[in-house]
């Protein structure tokens, strides 16, 4: 049954109206990125700000004709569009033009297309659909494995091109499977992973085992929710580091401190094993497994950096971890981008007032950069509202995506959250210095008519379902 | 809806916390922490240092002595260097590609700025290299401007310009490195006026180097003014004609207008060419002339003490009219000499005796000897030590033993000694009269400066007053002179007693035989003067000559001075006239010709 719905009350105008002024004040700034007093002319083509028009006008086109098709056209169509969107990757593969050292531009009659910007639409749009089946739950070998797929081969074809940062962009899903059932011990444990990860890379090994150390006693105590279980980890540790110190200091080799450390833990290790076979506390031997796992974790990353990695591939972690900085040479876009936001102070240097971003000094200003123009030329000020307007762009969406009825719309959502959250928040991030810099886009901000389109195509058709929330339908 | 429904929260919060995170982290670049904010300034803004030209010099007839010419700093900006042909570049730069290396060698620190790499290439130079720049990227050129003379002549006077030093910064912070500062002469004393101001324009370079526009619309930008131009009271007819006629003679000449103190001409001989103190060979040259054994850079006009000889009698004739010692009838004898109680001075072959003007005339040591004894014999103080201070404070009046003050660099002062002087080295109310005789006819301690004689000279031409001597006639931008140089410094002599010695000094050029000074006669100008012959123990005495014309209302005071010249009437007294009648008629007269030739032919140079 279908009931008859005014489509134009329907539409969350909070959610367009953020979605405008974010794609406004993202044109003006890039405007001012590649303003030059020579060039007046707004429409000028060869510029960026007049291409860039140029794509916000064909985006609306797409975005009305959106609304003209029926909302089942996505739910329906969307294995085809999938299969449509790894066909296109594979044809960029063979017949890309190569630019920056990967292929991962089309030229189709006369338009550059990215279509890795559209495959996110189309991994987001499956993982809905197969979800939303019938019967179909999520932690089963079968889903899992279904989705895996569905995430995993566009990510390899685009690591193909290569994109690392792309490639990077769909670990985002997580989020979805997260709100769907997936436990959330394995978020947490992705999340601890990477974070260990970059630790291990940016701290001193004996800061990483101690951090490990500390939170596995950490969470014996929360697993079993006895602060005694804790306190007893601890002190077993830091009893047999005071005495491993103490013989140490006898005999005639004197290994430091970290190879203490790790011969203690070890140690304790074996004694905690036999004091919870013994008593049986639960959780415990978990713990340890899991300990285990991420020392060797720690470890093998170290190897892998310290005898794999050749020493200019060594350098480049480096610089991006912020652990060396090069600021003529791979460290000069990162260096260059927090000058010009931190230039901007708090009110900024004014529109069009910009002088780092005005005169180049800042690498990719248009594209993967915007928010450097922001920064200096609407200071704190500018970047505090950007970050809140996309925040609250997406928790409008998360409100969105609860009030569906249809799990298909949810799914899509979620995905559409997930997608928009992790590009905000590494893209801000890498400009200041807070993630390495991975080439990706700013929705609705960077300079880019393939990714301006492929977000509001992204954003728009979730709008598109949530109007019709009220229909029921799969 | 469905179970998992609560862990939208979860992801809110997740939401908030990044962007919570986000914000903080923008909060510490952008506001708390300024290091940023000083790299964007320093990446983006260039200051140009733009350099005014100098103001002109000109003479009192506005004819052009001292002017500008370009002059092109190489310029280097080391970030932006990239490989170039430095052969071509050699070439070009007339320059080996040893120094080439070492110079960039030495920049090589990685700054964002321009250096100078080789200062003031020639025009020549500039025009080929201007052409090529292109093709070697992070080279510049800065447009300076350097000193141009349009004659080769009164070096001394006019000074020269260098580069300013550290010690010269650090006594004045408005000079930075670069600068450029008139050492010495015009351009040295009068530096603050003739330098103008620096400018700058503050430009907006891309993160090639490139220029891009004006920082801020120019707002920081500011016009280099100009510096004043300054006409100089120098008659430069006058002053090539007497540094001509002194070419080959250590000396110099000094011309001062009496009614007004302003200085004609100065001229200290051997000279050099000024161009040689301008621009790059300026360290080469003046090391070069510092070692000349005749002294070039010496001003000796300025910086040269000399006993005045008989020029000095007719002050010791004013001060003794003035005590009412001797008078026009006043008349002693001159065997030959002056000679009493053991002490003798030689004196010239002339009549005897002779009265007070024929004594002037003749130049008569004995004379001048009995009238300085009865100075410093006079009744009226109780001591000779009294009475001699009383006459030094008459020599010191007319601008003796002291600086006067002038704009000139490097005045010395003379030397007058003070009664406690004598008193040293005879001991207290051990001399008299005799003792210091030799003052009498300006020989002994007495030590003066051409300046100061030809200062003497225009007070005697006023009858009993002189301005101070000065070089500036006017400067462009200001109304009105220094007030020392237009009040006037009376000596306490009556006029009555000027006009006495005045006319002793026409009948010394004019009076016949007996003169001393019959070669500087004129026949349709008066002309006043007093012959000298300066003793040098150490070699031939020094010819010297004091002269004002025309007698009633005169405009020319002039001292000259040539070493070793013997006579007065031999070499000073005949420069001393072709200057005064070049002066005042513009020509030398035909029968005076070869007094012309005569200088000019003669060289006195290497005598000692």
């Amino acid at each position: 049954m279908t009931r008859t719905i005014n489509i134009l009350e329907e539409i969350d105008w909070t959610t367009v109206s953020l979605y405008l002024f974010l794609v406004i004040f993202g044109w003006m700034n890039i405007f001012a990125s590649s303003y030059n007093e020579q060039f007046r002319n707004i429409f000028d083509l060869r510029q960026s700000y007049g291409d860039q028009l140029l794509w916000i006008f064909i985006t609306f086109l797409a975005i009305f004709s959106l609304f003209a098709i029926d909302h089942r056209f996505f739910s329906f169509f969307t294995y085809p569009i999938y299969g449509i969107a790894i066909l296109f990757l594979l044809l960029v593969l063979a017949f890309g033009l190569e630019i920056h050292g990967s292929r991962s531009w089309l030229n189709i009659a006369g338009f550059s297309l990215q279509p890795s910007e559209f495959v996110k639409i189309a991994v987001a749009l499956a993982i809905a659909r197969y979800l939303s089946g019938y019967n179909v739950k999520l932690m089963t070998w079968r889903s899992l494995a279904f989705i895996a797929g569905f995430i995993g081969v566009p990510m390899i074809l685009i690591s193909l091109q290569p994109d690392f940062g792309t490639t990077l962009v769909f670990s985002c899903f997580i989020l979805v499977l997260y709100r769907e059932g997936l436990p959330g011990w394995i978020l947490g444990i992705s999340l601890f992973t990477a974070i260990v990860f970059l630790m291990t890379l940016l701290l001193p090994e004996i800061a990483v085992l101690i951090i490990l150390l500390a939170s596995a006693v950490l969470f014996i105590g929360i697993a079993n929710q006895k602060v005694n279980h804790s306190l007893f980890s601890a002190l077993i540790i830091a009893g047999t580091f005071g005495i491993v110190k103490i013989i140490s200091l006898f005999i005639p080799v004197k290994p430091g401190n970290y190879m203490l450390l790790l011969i203690s833990s070890v140690i304790a290790a074996i004694i905690l094993i036999i004091i919870i076979l013994r008593k049986k506390i639960p959780n415990a031997l978990l713990i340890l497994a899991i300990l285990f796992a991420f020392v060797s974790l720690t470890f093998s990353v170290d190897y892998v950096f310290d005898k794999v990695l050749k020493p200019h591939q060594q350098t480049r972690v480096n610089i991006l971890l912020g652990k060396e900085t090069d600021t003529k040479g791979v460290g000069y876009n990162l260096n260059q981008s927090k000058i010009a936001i931190g230039a901007g102070g708090f009110a900024g240097k004014g529109y069009l007032h910009g002088t780092q971003t005005k005169l180049d000094y800042v690498p990719e200003q248009s594209t993967d950069f915007i928010f450097c123009t922001v920064g200096e030329e609407w200071g704190f000020l500018g970047t505090m509202v950007v970050v809140l307007a996309f925040a609250g762009l997406l928790v409008r969406l998360l409100f969105l995506a609860e009030r569906q009825r249809s799990v298909f719309a949810r799914l899509y959502g979620y995905g559409v959250i997930s997608i928009l959250f992790f590009h905000v928040a590494v893209n801000i991030a890498m400009t200041i210095g807070l993630f390495p810099v991975i080439g990706i886009p700013l929705p609705f901000f960077s300079y880019g008519g393939s990714s301006m389109l492929a977000f509001s195509m992204l954003l728009f058709i979730f709008v598109r379902l949530d109007a019709v929330r009220k229909i029921y339908l799969i | 809806m469905d179970q998992f429904a609560g862990r939208k929260n979860i992801i809110v919060i997740m939401v908030l916390v990044s962007a919570f995170a986000l914000i903080v982290r923008l909060f510490y670049i952008q506001v708390i922490d300024s290091s940023y904010k000083l790299s964007a300034e320093n990446n983006s803004k260039r200051i140009e240092t733009i350099y005014a030209a100098r103001g002109l010099i000109f003479d009192r007839n506005r004819k052009l002595l001292v002017y500008n010419q370009p002059a092109y700093d190489l310029m280097i900006a080391p970030f932006e260097l990239k490989p170039f042909d430095s052969t071509a570049l050699c070439d070009l730069l007339s320059i080996d590609i040893t120094r080439l290396r070492a110079g960039i060698a030495k920049v090589k620190i990685p700054k964002y700025r321009r250096e100078p790499f080789i200062k003031q290439l020639s025009p020549e130079t500039y025009a080929k290299l201007q052409e090529k720049l292109y093709k070697f990227p992070g080279f510049y050129v800065r447009s300076r401007t350097l000193r141009k003379y349009s004659r080769e002549m009164a070096s001394h006077l006019l000074g020269y310009v260098g580069e300013v030093d550290e010690k010269t910064i650090e006594k004045n912070p408005d000079y930075v490195m670069g600068d450029y500062i008139g050492i010495s002469g015009i351009e040295g004393y009068y530096e603050e006026f003739l330098r103008g101001s620096r400018g700058q324009e503050v430009l907006l370079v891309d993160v090639h180097g490139r220029v891009k526009g004006p920082y801020q619309g120019g707002r920081f930008d500011e016009d280099a003014k100009v510096g004043m131009d300054f006409v100089c009271t120098i008659d430069a007819t006058l002053q090539a004609y007497g540094e001509t006629l002194m070419k080959n003679y250590k000396g110099s000449i000094v011309a001062i207008e009496p009614s007004t103190g302003e200085v004609l001409t100065l001229i200290s001989s051997p000279s050099y060419d000024p161009s040689l103190l301008v621009g790059r060979q300026r360290s080469e040259n003046y090391g070069r002339l510092e070692h000349d054994s005749l002294e070039p850079l010496f001003n000796r006009a300025l910086m040269a003490n000399y006993p005045p000889g008989s020029t000095f009698k007719p002050v010791n004739a004013l001060i003794a009219l003035q005590q009412g010692l001797v008078n026009t009838g006043t008349t002693f004898s001159c065997n030959r000499g002056f000679f009493a109680r053991g002490v003798s001075v030689g004196c010239h072959d002339h009549n005897s005796p002779l009265k007070f003007l024929q004594g002037i005339q003749n130049s008569c040591n004995a004379y001048f000897c009995n009238v300085f004894r009865r100075i410093i014999e006079d009744p009226k103080f109780s001591s000779s030590t009294e009475a001699y201070n009383n006459w030094r404070n008459y020599v010191l009046s007319f601008g003796f033993g002291n600086r006067l003050n002038s704009d000139f660099t490097n005045e010395l002062k003379g030397f007058i000694a003070p009664s406690s002087y004598y008193d040293r080295y005879y001991g207290e109310n051990r001399w008299s009269a005799l003792t210091i005789i030799s003052l009498a006819i300006g020989q002994g301690e007495l030590l003066i400066t051409p300046l100061q004689m030809a200062n003497m000279s225009a007070c005697i031409a006023n009858r009993g007053y002189y301005f101070t001597p000065h070089i500036v006639k006017k400067i462009e931008g200001i109304d009105t002179l220094d007030h020392r140089f237009t009040s006037r410094h009376n000596i306490s002599i009556d006029t009555a007693n000027f006009r006495l010695v005045v006319e002793g000094m026409y009948l010394a050029v004019n009076g016949g035989p007996g003169s001393t000074a019959g070669i500087a006669r004129l026949s349709n100008i008066a002309v006043c003067g007093k012959t000298g012959t300066a003793e040098n123990p150490q070699g031939e005495d020094h010819s010297v000559f004091v002269a004002f014309a025309p007698k009633d209302d005169p405009k020319i005071a002039i001292s000259v001075y040539v070493e070793h010249g013997k006579w007065g009437a031999s070499y000073a007294a005949p420069i001393a006239s072709l200057l005064i009648e070049k002066y005042l008629t513009d020509s030398i007269a035909p029968n005076r010709k070869w007094i012309e030739t005569r200088m000019l032919s003669g060289n006195l140079l290497h005598a000692k």
